[in-house]
C-alpha cells in the first residue's frame, strides 16, 4: 500500500501542509442465524421477515431481535410480498464515492406488503412522477445471477395501482 | 443534592472551511485556551479535561482522545472521551458538569472539535453495513425524506426552510467567529441554489467546517466569587432511542419529547416559550427548526413552521433561535452541539456582543445526532435557580 501520496502539492513549490494517508481495514463479519436464513431465503427470491413476540410486528430485514423490546425473535418466519408503497422518498443530486448510481437518483423508504418496518431502497420511475402513496414492486436481477445478497433486488419500479391511503403507512415515516 | 455549577469560561476558534493554519492539537488548544483566559484560569487550575467529537472515521484518527491530551493539559490528569454522534458536543458539556455536579472535580475543562478539511464526513455517514443496500448519501440523502414526511404532516409551506436558512445566515453576519457571512443573501438566493436531498436545497444545509469550543465549568463556591457574570447551569437532559424499530416516528421521535418533558421538570419551567429567552437548536438543514421547535415542545405539533413564518425565531422575535447563525453557518459537528451550549451561556452571561439578545436570562442549549436518536440539552441562566 502506497501510504503516502502528496498528489496535488508536487511541483508547483509549495511547501507540503497536508498528506494523504490511506488506511485500509480488512474484517471479518459473521452474518449471525437471522441474517443467514434471510440470505439463503433471497437467494431463492423469497423475503423473509420475523415477527416480534410482544406487539406481532413484522421486522424486515430482521436482525433476529427486537431493538424496542429488548426480545430475541422466535422461529417464525414471515414470508412477504415484493411489492409496496412508497412511505416517502428523496431524489438525490449529490454523489457519494460509495454509491455507485449515477445522478440523479430516487431514494424510497418502501413498506413492503406484510411488513411493519421500512427497506431503503432506490427506485426506478419519472423524477416528476414519484411521490408518496405510491405502488411499486422489486425489480430482481436474473434468476441464474442470484445469490446470497440483498443485491438480488435490483431496484424498485411503480406498478399500475391506485395510491395506498395515507393513514395505511403514515406510522411508518 | 448535586453541586450547582456553573460556566465560567468560553473559547471558539474562528470557523471555516479549511484551518490549514492549525493541527488538530493545535485546534483544541486555541479554543482551550481562550477558554481558559475568559475564565481567568490556568492549565494547573483545570482537575479534569472532556473531550468530544464526531466519529473517528471522519479524520481516521482513531481515539483522538490520546494524542490531544498533551495539547490540552491534560498530563497525570482525568480525561474522558465522549462520543453520542452529531449530539456529542452537548453530551460533552453534560459530562463535564456532571463531574462537577457530582462533586468529583471543583473546575474541569470541556472541549469539542472536527476538522472536516482534514475528513470526508459524507463518506463517512455513508458506509455500507455488510449484507445491505448503501443508498443513503451522507446525513441529508437520511433526514431529506424525513423532511418530507414533516412537510406533509404539518401542511407547511414550502418555503418555511428557505426562509429558516435566511433568517440563519442573517445572523451570521453580527458573528465575526462564523464560518459563513453571506453578505448577499437572500430569499431569492436560498430558493436559487441546487436541490441536493430534495426538498433540501444547497443553502439549505450546513457547511463543512474547522473548529473547536471549550468551555471552564466550576463549582458554586468558586464561581460565586467570580465578579463577572456567570451561566448557572439549571439542568441538563440527555435522552437516545434505536435508529430503528417498528412504529418509531422518525420525524418526532419519542427520544425529543421525552427529553423536553423531563428538562423542563428539572429546571422548574412550565411554559418553555414563555420562561426561555432565546435558543440554540442543532439546526443542520433549515427544516430542523420548525420541527424541533415542535420537539423541544416550544409549540404545538405541527404548527413549528408557524413560529418561523411570523418571525417568532428572528432576532427580534419573541423567541429568537440561533442569534450566532446556528449550524447552518458553521459546522465542526463534533463541536457544534458545544457551540449551541456555549452559545445558550454566552446570551444568559450578557456576552454574546453583536449578537446578544436584550435581557437575555435563561437560555437553552440542544443538540441532535444520529438518525434523530440522540438528544443533548440544557438550560442556563444569570440567576442561580
Amino acid at each position: 500500500m502506497n501510504a503516502h501520496d502528496t498528489s496535488g502539492t508536487e511541483g508547483d513549490g509549495s511547501p507540503v501542509t497536508v498528506l494523504r494517508a490511506p488506511i485500509v481495514l480488512e474484517y471479518e463479519y459473521s452474518a449471525g442465524q437471522s441474517a443467514s436464513r434471510f440470505l439463503r431465503a433471497i437467494a431463492e427470491g423469497r423475503l423473509l421477515g420475523q415477527r416480534c413476540p410482544v406487539d406481532g410486528r413484522v421486522y424486515f430485514p430482521s436482525r433476529g431481535s427486537c431493538p424496542q423490546h429488548a426480545v430475541t425473535f422466535g422461529d417464525e418466519v414471515v414470508e412477504l410480498s415484493d411489492k409496496g408503497t412508497i412511505v416517502t422518498f428523496s431524489i438525490v443530486r449529490v454523489p457519494s464515492k460509495n454509491i455507485p448510481l449515477e445522478l440523479p437518483y430516487i431514494t424510497v423508504n418502501v413498506l413492503l406488503d406484510g411488513a411493519d418496518t421500512i427497506l431503503m431502497h432506490v427506485l426506478d420511475a419519472d423524477l416528476d412522477d414519484v411521490h408518496m402513496g405510491m405502488r411499486v414492486q422489486a425489480v430482481w436481477k436474473p434468476r441464474e445471477e442470484w445469490t446470497t445478497s440483498t443485491e438480488n433486488i435490483l431496484f424498485f419500479r411503480p406498478i399500475d395501482e391506485p395510491d395506498a391511503d395515507y393513514d395505511s403507512y403514515k406510522e411508518h415515516i | 443534592m448535586a453541586e450547582l455549577t456553573a460556566v465560567v469560561g468560553i473559547g471558539q476558534t474562528k470557523y471555516e472551511a479549511k484551518r490549514d493554519d492549525l493541527s488538530m492539537p493545535g485546534l483544541v488548544r486555541e479554543a482551550a485556551e481562550r477558554a481558559l483566559a475568559d475564565a481567568g484560569c490556568s492549565w494547573a487550575d483545570i482537575d479534569a479535561v472532556i473531550l468530544g467529537k464526531a466519529p473517528d472515521l471522519f479524520e481516521g484518527v482513531m481515539m483522538p482522545e490520546l494524542f490531544l491530551n498533551d495539547a490540552l493539559g491534560g498530563a497525570y490528569k482525568p480525561m474522558l472521551r465522549v462520543h453520542t454522534a452529531g449530539s456529542v458536543g452537548g453530551s460533552t458539556a453534560i459530562v463535564a458538569a456532571s463531574m462537577v455536579q457530582a462533586g468529583i472535580h471543583d473546575r474541569v475543562l470541556c472541549v469539542a472539535y472536527e476538522k472536516q478539511s482534514e475528513s470526508n464526513a459524507i463518506w463517512a455517514l455513508s458506509i455500507s453495513v455488510p449484507f445491505s443496500l448503501a443508498t443513503v448519501a451522507g446525513a441529508g440523502g437520511y433526514f431529506a425524506p424525513l423532511v418530507r414526511g414533516y412537510i406533509r404532516r404539518s401542511g407547511a409551506p414550502e418555503d418555511t426552510g428557505i426562509r429558516v436558512a435566511v433568517k440563519d445566515r442573517q445572523n451570521a453576519l453580527r458573528n465575526p467567529l462564523a464560518h459563513l457571512h453571506l453578505e448577499d443573501i437572500s430569499f431569492d438566493l436560498v430558493a436559487n441554489s441546487p436541490m441536493l436531498w430534495d426538498p433540501i436545497r444547497y443553502l439549505e444545509t450546513c457547511p463543512s467546517s474547522d473548529g473547536a469550543c471549550a468551555l471552564v465549568m466550576e463549582k458554586e463556591s468558586l464561581a460565586s466569587r467570580r465578579p463577572d457574570k456567570v451561566a448557572w447551569i439549571h439542568a441538563t437532559e440527555m435522552r437516545s432511542e434505536p435508529t430503528m424499530f417498528s412504529g418509531r416516528d422518525q420525524v418526532m421521535p419519542r427520544a425529543t419529547l421525552d427529553n423536553a418533558k423531563n428538562l423542563y421538570r428539572k429546571a422548574g419551567i412550565t411554559n418553555p416559550r414563555r420562561e426561555i429567552d432565546c435558543a440554540e437548536i442543532y439546526v443542520p438543514f433549515s427544516w430542523f427548526e420548525p420541527m424541533w421547535m415542535e420537539g423541544m415542545l416550544i409549540t404545538e405539533r405541527n404548527q413549528g413552521w408557524k413560529m418561523t413564518y411570523e418571525g417568532a425565531t428572528a432576532m427580534d422575535g419573541d423567541f429568537p433561535v440561533n442569534m450566532s447563525g446556528g449550524v447552518l453557518s458553521s459546522n465542526p459537528i463534533g463541536a457544534s452541539g458545544l457551540i449551541r451550549f456555549a452559545e445558550a451561556a454566552r446570551q444568559v452571561r450578557g456576552r454574546a456582543d453583536q449578537h446578544q439578545v436584550d435581557g437575555a436570562r435563561k437560555a437553552l442549549g440542544h443538540a441532535y445526532g444520529g438518525g434523530s436518536q440522540y438528544f443533548s440539552t440544557w438550560i442556563v441562566s444569570s440567576e442561580k435557580p
